[in-house]
């Protein structure tokens, strides 16, 4: 897809525009991120930056519905979570393919996202918020009664297996490329579900629900789909991370993770493309850097929630976007 | 003697437990309506603010020798005036935004809060003893009935019902409730609406200030203990709908009682009990029990 | 006693009110007359400080207004009767019409209001005021700004959407309270309204005041006024 093939209508939808349907600046910082992730396992540990491309990927999942939707979802962890032990569970107790187990983490997410999400939609703003948070709640209540999450102990000793039936992911950084690529394929994806005409609609939902009803449009259905691909990509996130570390634990479905993630988003740029990863990135590097300093990690990171929403509202990315007049 | 099958001390016993359960989420999610109906934010420090009263009444005994009923008192009066502090300085700047700016902003200052305790205390847990006034049990009969929880129940409803009365039947709640519908003619009344939402998030703090400080002597005093609370009021409030005051008492207290009963007949339920009821409330009456309509 | 001048009024990036300016004298009954969405309302709530934004200066007895918050305003002695009405429905009849304070002596009491408004007293005990009807509701929401002590009222269309009878009553309640010494800032559609109850009309359009009309002259000046109002 080049720009010479666009028609020059000019009232042609954004989607027609540039490459991929990136603007120039945003394929530009696309370009950056491509040469970031294919130079930086040289310089970094490869399993960090897995770290930072999956908390991204969680991070992309979860803006889809509070950028375009408006709609702050406090209960991510339960689809990350739930894609992790499935993911977990695929690939140690059924021996599917690293990459069909990743894909069985995801559909688990996608299809709580649909029981979930189905249930969360019917209330919007702060309820809805308080809502998810209660719901994935439950779903961790589940996950310490179940057998098969192994309890506290979790699923360990997850072997990484083999993608494709061809690539053996024993090595870091053959584990890292298999989740570069997941990343971007998820990352992309998203971006194509923005730019598509159903993108559309959930940027209409979002300026303004009562006019979109009116124009006919089946609001619910559209929140309801966002909602499923989020969790489901949530849920690739979980799984991925799972197979990388070879373990699930309660840890991914407590409700920290789903703060976690909203903070991330937050300190990115709540709404941006790129925010997401930049957010990933920084908080991956923090709670890296305070790991050794125990509750400061809270602390660092309630502040910077406190700091954020008071003055600095548009994230790192949001900010310099506002300040190029980009967007980004 | 056997009641359904069960044998009647146990549950009497659970379903005690429950109403004191109940008596919690009653004054916990009466202070997240009152503050929501102001400030139209949803306190996500409330646990916080909670734990704080417990500590609050720890340390007022430890290092000042102030006992629990001055610590009733005081403790509320101290968090609520740190309550104040935190709307007068940080959630005033956020009612011109989108109201999830205040779920955010409340969510980061509980981290902050919970970690600092956690960094100075530990996880482990502070004893509080329950005062001597208080502590023995009553044989009802049917039962045994350890005399600080029926204070705890006593407590709360008295605390709750004149919290009902304030709002609904004096000339103070008549101007909160104006305020609630159209702050902006409140206003151009002559009434210092800004001063009563701060005041009312103050009020809002003590009420949870109250309930931790209740609560030290039951649970042992702990930087998590609001945590543990937080999460179930947030499904009894989308269960009762913030709409009334009478709702958030009445749902805090039914469901404590619904939880303590599940714990009896099907103990492996209990913990999951009121988000199913949430769920159930979600897809026949989406605006909760006693919500308005939007 | 109330002088407006070069007011300017904004609604985020609207800007709605472009240097309006008149004036009102103690005692006096005062009309502000134009078509939907000239700004009157706009006008009436820039006086009480509720809107986003405003500019330029609104003098009451003297006192500069234009920076003073809605409460500080109501102090200084004037009172707003909003559009809609502004009855509250979780407060009973008799809380809507004690809510707003006395903020200067002066006032009439309730059993002067009762006299003036005989159906206020007989649904005193109602729960909710919403459950009054239309014109008891507008009834209330005046009754309740003449306890306070302003002198100043800002009825916003007062008679929209009641029926004939029930204009007649507020057209006379107007009448007695101008008698009783208020002044009164009044918003009208209905000039024909206006013409029994005011001293002057002024007209707006566009967010300016284009003229100003002595109501003795209103009868001659009826072409004018038909091409302003476009009635
Ligand atoms: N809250 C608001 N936000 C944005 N624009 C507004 C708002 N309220 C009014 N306006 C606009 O400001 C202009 C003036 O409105 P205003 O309500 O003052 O008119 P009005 O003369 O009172 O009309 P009416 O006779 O219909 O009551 C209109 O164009 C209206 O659309
Ligand atoms: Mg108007």
């Amino acid at each position: 897809m080049s720009a010479t093939t666009e028609t020059p209508a000019p009232a042609a939808a954004p989607a027609a525009h540039g490459i991929f349907g990136f603007t120039r600046a945003q394929a530009v910082a696309f370009v950056v991120m491509l040469a970031a992730i294919v130079i930086l396992p040289h310089i970094l540990y490869p399993i960090f930056l897995m770290r930072v491309l999956m908390g991204a990927l969680f991070a992309c999942a979860f803006n889809l519905l509070i950028g375009y939707l408006g709609l702050l979802s406090f209960g991510h962890a339960a689809f990350y979570g739930m894609g992790a032990y499935l993911g977990a569970w695929a690939l140690k107790v059924w021996h599917l393919d690293a990459a069909l187990a990743i894909l069985v983490g995801g559909a688990t997410g996608g299809l709580l996202g649909l029981a979930l999400g189905w249930l969360a939609i019917r209330r919007s703003g702060i309820y809805f918020a308080m809502i998810t948070l209660a719901l994935a709640q439950m779903v961790y209540f589940f996950c310490v009664e179940a057998p098969f999450t192994g309890g506290e102990d979790g699923i360990q000793q997850i072997p990484r297996g083999v993608a494709f039936g061809l690539f053996p992911l024993h090595s870091d950084m053959a584990m890292y490329w298999f989740t570069a690529a997941i990343f971007l394929a998820g990352f992309l994806l998203i971006h194509r579900v923005i730019h598509s005409p159903f993108g559309q609609v959930l940027k209409a939902i979002r300026e303004n629900e009562p006019r979109a009803i009116s124009l006919g449009y089946r609001v619910q259905d559209y929140k309801l789909i966002a909602f499923v691909l989020s969790a489901f990509l949530s849920g690739i996130a979980g799984a991925t991370t799972s197979v990388i570390f070879g373990i699930a634990t309660l840890d991914g479905v407590v409700s920290d993770r789903s703060g976690d993630v909203v903070l991330t988003t937050l300190v990115g740029g709540l709404g941006t493309v790129f925010g997401p990863v930049v957010g990933a990135a920084v908080t991956t590097a923090m709670e890296n850097y305070l790991a050794q300093f125990g509750s400061w990690v809270t602390i660092t990171q309630g502040a910077i929630f406190v700091v954020c929403v008071l003055a600095f509202r548009r994230g790192i990315v949001g900010e310099v976007a506002a300040r190029l007049k980009l967007s980004l | 003697m056997m009641i359904l099958g069960i044998p009647a001390p146990l549950l009497f016993g659970q379903l005690l437990l429950g109403v004191i359960n109940g008596a919690f989420y009653a004054m916990l999610a009466l202070g997240l309506s009152i503050i929501f109906g102001m400030l139209n934010i949803i306190n996500f420090a409330h646990g916080a603010l909670f734990m704080m009263g417990a500590f609050a009444a720890w340390l007022m005994l430890h290092y000042l020798g102030i006992g629990y009923f001055p610590a009733l008192i005081l403790g509320p009066l101290v968090i609520g005036a740190f309550g104040i502090v935190l709307e007068k300085v940080l959630i005033s700047r956020l009612y011109k935004l989108d109201h999830l700016y205040g779920l955010l902003l409340t969510f980061g200052l509980a981290l902050v809060i919970e970690g600092l305790f956690r960094n100075e205390y530990g996880s482990s847990g502070l004893p509080y003893n329950i005062p001597r006034a208080l502590s023995g049990v009553t044989d009802l009969g049917f039962m045994y009935l350890p005399v600080y929880r029926a204070w705890v129940v006593a407590a709360a409803l008295v605390v709750c019902l004149t919290t009902w009365a304030i709002i609904e039947k004096t000339p103070l709640g008549a101007r909160l409730r104006a305020g609630t519908e159209n702050p902006a003619l409140v206003r151009a009344f002559g009434i210092n609406v800004p001063r009563m939402i701060t005041i009312t998030y103050g009020a809002g703090v003590a009420l949870a200030a109250f309930a931790g400080v209740l609560a030290a002597p039951i649970y042992s005093v702990n930087p998590d203990m609001g945590d543990n609370f937080i999460n179930t009021v947030f499904a009894i409030v989308v269960i009762g709908g913030m709409g009334s005051i009478m709702g958030s008492i009445v749902t805090g207290f039914a469901l404590g009682v619904i939880e303590g009963l599940t714990k009896v007949f099907y103990p492996q339920g209990s913990a999951t009990v009121i988000f199913l009821v949430m769920v159930i409330v979600l897809l026949f009456l989406p605006r909760g029990l006693f919500g308005k309509a939007a | 006693m109330l002088e407006v001048a070069d007011l300017n009024a904004w609604y985020g990036e609207s800007h709605v009110l472009h240097g309006a300016g008149f004036e009102v004298r103690e005692g006096e009954v005062v009309t502000l007359l134009g078509r939907n969405g000239a700004g009157k309302t706009t006008t009436m709530k820039s006086i009480m400080g509720l809107v986003p934004r405003r500019a330029g200066s609104i003098r009451f007895r003297g006192a500069e207004l234009i920076a003073a918050p809605p409460e500080r305003i109501a102090r200084a002695g004037i009172a707003l009767c909003p559009e809609e009405r502004g009855i509250f429905g979780s407060l009973s009849v008799t809380e809507n019409l004690l809510l707003p304070p006395i903020i200067a002596p002066g006032g009439l009491d309730i059993a002067t209001i009762h006299a003036l408004f005989p159906n206020l007293r007989e649904r005193a005990r109602t729960a909710h005021g919403t459950r009054l009807s239309g014109g008891e509701q507008q009834m209330l929401a005046i009754a309740r700004i003449l306890r306070t002590g302003a002198k100043l009222l800002l009825l916003d269309e007062p008679t929209e959407g009641l029926a004939p009878v029930i204009v007649q009553q507020i057209g006379r309640t107007i009448l007695e309270i101008k008698k009783r010494g208020f002044t009164v800032l009044l918003v009208e559609q209905n000039f024909r309204f206006a013409a029994t109850v005011a001293d002057r009309h002024y007209v707006m359009e566009h967010g300016r005041v284009i003229d100003m009309i002595p109501n003795h002259l209103l009868a001659s000046s009826m072409d004018k006024l038909h091409d302003y109002l476009g009635v």
